[in-house]
């Protein structure tokens, strides 16, 4: 006998957690599979948490939540060779209650979240891969196929929460394949560490966190940012690049990231650490441009598979987390009024999304992925002659300050010539606005 | 035929991490698994059933948590599972670990005669292999252990034929019924569940035992019922060494094959002048 279920949910991650608790909680028979041995164990995050959207799920969560530090300073740093000009901004407003960002280990945070959805009343299995939609005459989604003997499990309608490769939607042909200009290849390293160093080397308490988010020469032109966390006892360091500009260059990802630990202001910061674990993922970073079909009769996607990041902001979860909740949400909406998840009814997802920041954010930036793409000098000649100028600017050697300026105005000119500069001003402007 | 499959849930010790301060293991973050040695057993006992239509239980002591491991052997195809878990029960070693355990075979053979307890060989996290025997001595049961494979099983007959390895040897064995079994790793694979052992595994629900419930004798669990004492727990000396990036300039194999051997040599002196000598001796 072939089970049946108000809703399936494919996928573990942010996206199919917030849309399976959110059914379960709603009181819908729902079912979520996930092919790893446990939630959290094919997944990979940064990772910073954004509370806002976690807590509209769960608005008690911090009580059990294993976050790891909240967050009290953000750093922004332009890496030249051997140095960095940046940005702090640190705030003692940010230790409240309720914080707002937090770091953590991904895999901890999709576990607990597992079990909330288990306790709501959800059935979820794991170590269980779907391999396709199935669907009827009329082309309506009516469940899944997934490897197992007996494999066949329908609902009425199918959330795909299943990350970024977006297999299953790909397979049925709501997606094209992903373009390596699109999606960005990101690894990292848990690099473990007493928490003692932690304190001194950030100055920070216990609970607090620092965010160093970098940029430069580190991605040899290419086209990526970096990034250091604290956690709780350890430092989560990491370095990615559009899938594109890997496969042109000379660098593998492995390499950059060995580069960015020995970069003279990074090693102190993790000097002595150990690595505890190296993982890599790929990003969707195509964009609003990038997003594909989110509906259809009987579907709908969600999260990295709805290609939902903000690369710009390196939000994703949080987009995650509020789509898979927009796609439950709809679908609960559907059920109190005892509307079938046709397509034409399942187009209050697009129009939920549609009014909330993910589109409106993601809209935003739209030409921000071709900009930055077709545009190297933001990644190799403009840091390298900002931290030129930062560097002249602060060496006090019997220069005129008027010259230092004219030395620095020329050494811009010289590297971007001023219709250059212009061009670039503009181009960045234009791709945020 | 009822079988009983007697599992421990063990941290994956393949993940396991030594705090480098305090030398201490580092149990948080470390999944926890079915004793790799149990999934030979049990996916022997699940074999039994296949061909005799036997009904396979699994059993163990533990935390909680535990209820995990036995819902995966619940998926991987056993028929119920019994969660033997009491605060008495912390700190047992071996004796009263096979003591507790025979207490809820002996209940459970109340329910319906056990006529196979499947053991893992050893675990990953103790290593005795004294947990099988034990309940084998305790029950009376004819003992089984490092069997490389069951060629059958008579019903009928009650007669048993297994191959075990022994020193020297492999030995052909005939037993009666009922009997205690330790498979060999490497003897076969755990299956792969069909979709609804995963829904089984899923929704049947466990059945939690107590002390009381098994019957067990407060003496003889937990601290009071084990006479082990350990006296020092260390920490050996890692043999491995940090891994090293090796560069080569042009980058062919053979620069890095040059590079890779200065890199050893240096490492190792006196390698390059064994080496060497053996050379010269031809």
């Amino acid at each position: 006998m072939v089970e049946k279920f108000d809703a399936i949910v494919v996928g573990a991650g942010p996206s199919g957690n917030a849309a399976a608790y959110t059914l379960a909680k709603g009181g819908l028979n729902v079912l979520q599979l996930e092919r790893g041995e446990y939630p959290g164990a094919k997944n990979v995050q940064g990772g910073i948490m954004y509370a806002a959207e976690l807590e509209k799920i769960i608005p008690d969560f911090r009580d059990d939540c294993p976050t790891e530090r909240h967050i009290i300073e953000q750093r922004v740093w332009l890496l030249g060779d051997d140095s960095y000009i940046g940005t702090n901004y640190r705030s003692d407003a940010f230790n409240t209650d309720r914080p707002n960002r937090y770091t953590i280990i991904r895999a901890n945070i999709d576990k607990w979240f597992s079990e909330k959805i288990r306790e709501a009343g959800g059935l979820q299995i794991c170590e269980t891969t779907v391999t396709e939609l199935i669907r009827d005459g009329s082309g309506k989604v009516i469940g899944v196929r997934t490897d197992r003997e007996g494999g066949e499990i329908h609902a009425d309608v199918v959330i795909m929460a299943d990350g970024v490769n977006a297999l299953l939607a790909k397979r049925a042909g709501y997606q094209p394949e992903l373009q390596p200009q699109n999606v960005a290849l990101a690894v990292k390293e848990i690099l473990f560490i007493d928490p003692e160093l932690i304190q001194q080397r950030f100055g920070v308490k216990e609970e607090e966190g620092v965010v160093i988010e970098i940029m430069g020469k580190v991605t040899k032109g290419m086209a990526g940012t970096a990034f250091l966390y604290t956690n709780k006892e350890s430092l989560t360091i990491g370095i990615g690049c559009l899938i594109s500009d890997f496969k042109a260059g000379q660098c593998p990802p492995y390499k950059m990231l060995e580069d960015l630990k020995a970069h003279p202001v990074i090693k102190p910061l993790i000097d002595g650490a150990e690595m505890k674990e190296y993982a890599a993922h790929m990003i969707p970073e195509g964009g609003y441009k990038a997003i594909p079909q989110l509906y259809g009769p009987g579907w709908m996607v969600a999260g990295d598979a709805a290609h939902f990041n903000n690369a710009a902001h390196r939000e994703g979860s949080n987009l995650a987390m509020a789509s898979g909740r927009m796609a439950a949400e709809t679908v609960l909406e559907l059920k109190a009024k005892g509307q079938p998840c046709t397509a034409a009814n399942l187009a209050a997802y697009k129009a939920k999304l549609d009014q909330s920041f993910i589109m409106k954010d993601l809209k935003k930036y739209r030409n921000l992925p071709s900009v930055l793409h077709g545009n190297k000098q933001f990644f190799s000649e403009y840091p390298d002659v900002i931290n030129a100028a930062a560097h002249n600017w602060f060496t006090v050697d019997s220069v005129d300050k008027k010259t230092k300026e004219k030395q620095i105005m020329g050494s811009f000119v010289k590297t971007r010539s001023v219709l250059g500069l212009v061009g670039d001003a503009i181009k960045l402007v234009r791709s945020v606005r | 035929m009822h079988i009983v499959v007697c599992i421990k849930q063990v941290p994956d010790s393949a993940q396991i991490r030594i705090h480098p301060v305090t030398n201490t293991i580092m149990r948080q973050g470390v999944p926890a698994i079915i004793n790799p040695y149990d999934l030979f057993s049990l996916e022997e006992a699940l074999r039994i059933k296949d061909r005799t239509g036997a009904r396979v239980t699994v059993l163990t002591m533990g935390p909680p948590m535990a209820e995990n491991s036995l819902r995966k052997a619940l998926s991987f195809g056993a028929d119920a599972a019994v969660l033997l878990t009491d605060r008495k029960f912390a700190g047992s070693d071996t004796l009263a670990t096979s003591y507790a355990l025979t207490s809820a075979i002996r209940k459970l053979a109340e329910e319906e005669p056990v006529d196979i307890v499947f053991c893992g060989k050893q675990t990953v996290d103790g290593d005795t292999a004294q947990v099988g025997p034990g309940i084998a001595t305790r029950l009376g049961l004819q003992q089984l252990t490092y069997i490389s494979s069951i060629d059958s099983v008579d019903t009928q007959a009650r007669e048993i034929v297994v191959h075990r390895r022994s020193e020297g040897g492999v030995q052909v064995l005939k037993t009666a019924l009922p009997c205690m079994i330790t498979m060999l790793e490497g003897t076969n694979s755990i299956r792969f569940g069909s979709m609804d052992d995963m829904f089984r595994a899923a929704r049947t629900p466990l059945r939690v035992w107590s002390k009381d419930d098994a019957a067990a004798d407060e003496t003889k669990v937990g601290l009071k019922g084990s006479p082990t004492v350990v006296s020092k727990v260390f920490v050996p000396k890692p043999k491995a060494e940090k891994a090293k990036f090796i560069e080569a300039e042009g980058g062919t194999a053979d620069a890095f094959a040059a590079a890779a051997v200065e890199a050893i040599f240096a490492a190792q002196p006196k390698l390059s002048t064994d080496l060497l000598a053996r050379a010269a001796q031809g």
